[in-house]
C-alpha cells in the first residue's frame, strides 16, 4: 500500500466529480427532496417519518455510491485507464481505498445535508446524535461503494452496470426492514434477510436514531458492516486482474 | 549490446484463436525497434505480453533481465495504449499530476512532458474538448512521465500530422541516444525508415527482424514497403 498513490486517486476520482456539476447538484439535492416528498406524504403521521426518515439516510448513500461507483469503476476498465494504471507502480489496494476515501468524502457531504435539511427544516425528531447518525451514513456510503466496485467487475457495459441497481439493490431495499420489520418476516425471507449487507445499515441506523447513545445493538451492526465492506474490497481486489485474455 | 527486452516462444490465444504463435525476438537496449505488420497481425497482443497486461499461453517475456510485468518493472517502464487511455473528464495537466504522483515523478515533469508533445497551450483545457491527435499526445505524454528506461508505445503517432510526427520521432531518437530502449509499433511504412531495427509480423508470427537497411538489402527493393510485400510474397510461396 502507498499512501501518496491512494490519496491521489482520491483527489483525481473527486476532481472528476468536480467537473460534473450536475452529477453533484444531483447526489446532493436529489436525497433532501425524496426526504422532503416522505415528509409531506407522512404530514399528518409524524411518527411514520421519524421512523422512516432515519433508515433513508442509511439507503440514500448505500443505493447512491453503488451506483456510482460501479460506473466510474467500469468507465476505468472500458477506457483503458485501468490497464495503463495496472501496469504502473500502482498497488490494487491503492485504487480500492482511493475510490472509497473519495466516495466516503462525497458521502459525509450528502448525509450531512440530509440530515440538517430533515432535522432542522423536517422536523425529523430523533432520541440519537447526529455523529452516530452521520458515521451510520458513511459506514452505508463505504460499503455502497465497495459492493459497486466489485460489481463493476461483473459487467462489461455501463447498459449492465447500471441494471445491476434493480438486480442486487431493490431486492435489499425490500428485505431490509423499511417495509415490514425484519423480525415480521417469514423465516425464509428473515434468514435471506440476515445475510444482505442492507439490512445491517438500515438495523444500525434504527439503532443509532432511536437511542441517545451508542448500544451494543449498534456496535455489533457497525462491526457487521466493516466486515461487509473489508470483504467486498478484497473481493474487489480479486478481480482487478492485471492480466487479461 | 545487450537485449532489453527478450521474447522466446511467446504464443498468446484470444477469444480462443492463436494470436501470437511461438514468437522469439529481441529488442536491443537503446534501439528505436518498430514493430511493424497489417491489421490484426498481433502487435498490440505482443505489446501488452511486453508491458505484462496480456494473459499469454506459454513462453517467456523478459524485459530488463526481469519477468515481464514484474513489481520492479513497473516504474521502469513505459506503455501507450492504442487507445489514448487518459481521464476524459479531467484537464490535461489534472491527469498528468495524477500519473506522475502514481508513477512518482517530480512535480517539474508534468510541464515538461507536456511541452514535449507540444500541448503547452492546452494544459488547461478538458481531454473531452481535444481532438483525436491531441488525446494520443496527453496519453504519449503520460508515458513519458519519470524517464522510463524502456518505452513500449503501440501505434503512438497515428492521426497525428507529419510536422508533428516527425518531431516526435526526434524526440523518440533523442531518448534512444540518452539510453532508453523504444519498442513502436506502427503500420505506417514510411516510419519504419525512422526505427533503427524492425520486426515485421504478420498473423502472430515473425516474418523478419533486421535493421531497414539490411531487409532493403535482402530483398533487392528501396523502399520497405516494397520489401515488406516482397518477405510476405515470399513466406506465401514457401508456405504453400
Ligand atoms: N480482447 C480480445 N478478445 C479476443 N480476441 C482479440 C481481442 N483483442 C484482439 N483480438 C484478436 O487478436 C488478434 C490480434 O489483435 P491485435 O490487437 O494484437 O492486432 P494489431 O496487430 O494490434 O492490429 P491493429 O493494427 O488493427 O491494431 C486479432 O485477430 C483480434 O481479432
Ligand atoms: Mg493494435
Amino acid at each position: 500500500m502507498n499512501t501518496r498513490i491512494t490519496l491521489a486517486t482520491a483527489g483525481r476520482v473527486l476532481t472528476q466529480l468536480r467537473h460534473d456539476h450536475r452529477t453533484i447538484a444531483l447526489l446532493l439535492v436529489v436525497p433532501c427532496v425524496l426526504l422532503a416528498l416522505l415528509s409531506w406524504i407522512f404530514d399528518d403521521q409524524p411518527a411514520v417519518f421519524d421512523r422512516i426518515g432515519p433508515l433513508l439516510l442509511a439507503i440514500f448513500p448505500l443505493v447512491v455510491m453503488f451506483i456510482v461507483t460501479s460506473v466510474a469503476m467500469l468507465r476505468e476498465r472500458t477506457s483503458g485507464t485501468l490497464e495503463r494504471l495496472l501496469a504502473m507502480p500502482l498497488n490494487k489496494l491503492d485504487l480500492l481505498l482511493g475510490y472509497a476515501l473519495a466516495f466516503g468524502v462525497l458521502a459525509v457531504l450528502q448525509s450531512g445535508i440530509a440530515s440538517a435539511v430533515s432535522l432542522w427544516l423536517l422536523d425529523l425528531d430523533i432520541a440519537g446524535s447526529t455523529g452516530w447518525l452521520l458515521l451510520t451514513a458513511l459506514l452505508a456510503a463505504l460499503l455502497g461503494t465497495a459492493l459497486g466496485l466489485l460489481a463493476s467487475a461483473f459487467a462489461q457495459t455501463e447498459f449492465q452496470a447500471v441494471q445491476f441497481m434493480p438486480a442486487f439493490v431493490l431486492p435489499q431495499l425490500l428485505l431490509c426492514g423499511l417495509f415490514v420489520p425484519r423480525e415480521a418476516m417469514q423465516s425464509v425471507l428473515a434468514t435471506i434477510s440476515d445475510v444482505l449487507p442492507l439490512s445491517y445499515a438500515v438495523d444500525a441506523m434504527a439503532e443509532v436514531a432511536g437511542n441517545p447513545g451508542l448500544t451494543g445493538a449498534a456496535g455489533r451492526d457497525f462491526a457487521v458492516l466493516a466486515a461487509f465492506i473489508v470483504g467486498a474490497l478484497a473481493l474487489g481486489a480479486a478481480t482487478l486482474r492485471r492480466r487479461t485474455a | 549490446m545487450p537485449a532489453a527486452i527478450d521474447i522466446d516462444g511467446l504464443t498468446v490465444h484470444r477469444g480462443g484463436n492463436l494470436v501470437l504463435d511461438a514468437v522469439s525476438c529481441q529488442v536491443a537496449a537503446g534501439s528505436v525497434t518498430g514493430l511493424l505488420g497489417p491489421s490484426g497481425s498481433g502487435k498490440s497482443t505482443l505489446i501488452r505480453s511486453v508491458v505484462g497486461v496480456q494473459r499469454i499461453t506459454s513462453g517467456t517475456v523478459t524485459v530488463l533481465g526481469q519477468p515481464a510485468g514484474s513489481k520492479p518493472l513497473r516504474s521502469r517502464v513505459g506503455y501507450v495504449t492504442q487507445a489514448p487511455s487518459v481521464y476524459a473528464d479531467l484537464s490535461v495537466r489534472e491527469n498528468l499530476r495524477y500519473f506522475a504522483a502514481v508513477v512518482g515523478a517530480a512535480a517539474g515533469e508534468v510541464d515538461r512532458v507536456i511541452s514535449a508533445v507540444g500541448l503547452t497551450d492546452k494544459t488547461g483545457a478538458l481531454v473531452a474538448r481535444l481532438s483525436g491527435g491531441q488525446r494520443t499526445r496527453v496519453s504519449l505524454a503520460a508515458a513519458l512521465l519519470g524517464t522510463p528506461q524502456v518505452l513500449v508505445l503501440d501505434e503512438p503517432t497515428v492521426g497525428l500530422d507529419p510536422v508533428l510526427r516527425r518531431d516526435l520521432w526526434e524526440m523518440f531518437h533523442g531518448l534512444a541516444n540518452a539510453g532508453t530502449t523504444l519498442l513502436v509499433s506502427s503500420h505506417v511504412m514510411d516510419e519504419a525508415d525512422r526505427c533503427t531495427a524492425l520486426l515485421l509480423l504478420r498473423e502472430g508470427r515473425v516474418l523478419a527482424a533486421d535493421s531497414p537497411a539490411a531487409i532493403r538489402r535482402r530483398t533487392g527493393t528501396d523502399d520497405l514497403e516494397s520489401a515488406f510485400l516482397a518477405i510476405i510474397d515470399a513466406e506465401q510461396v514457401g508456405s504453400r
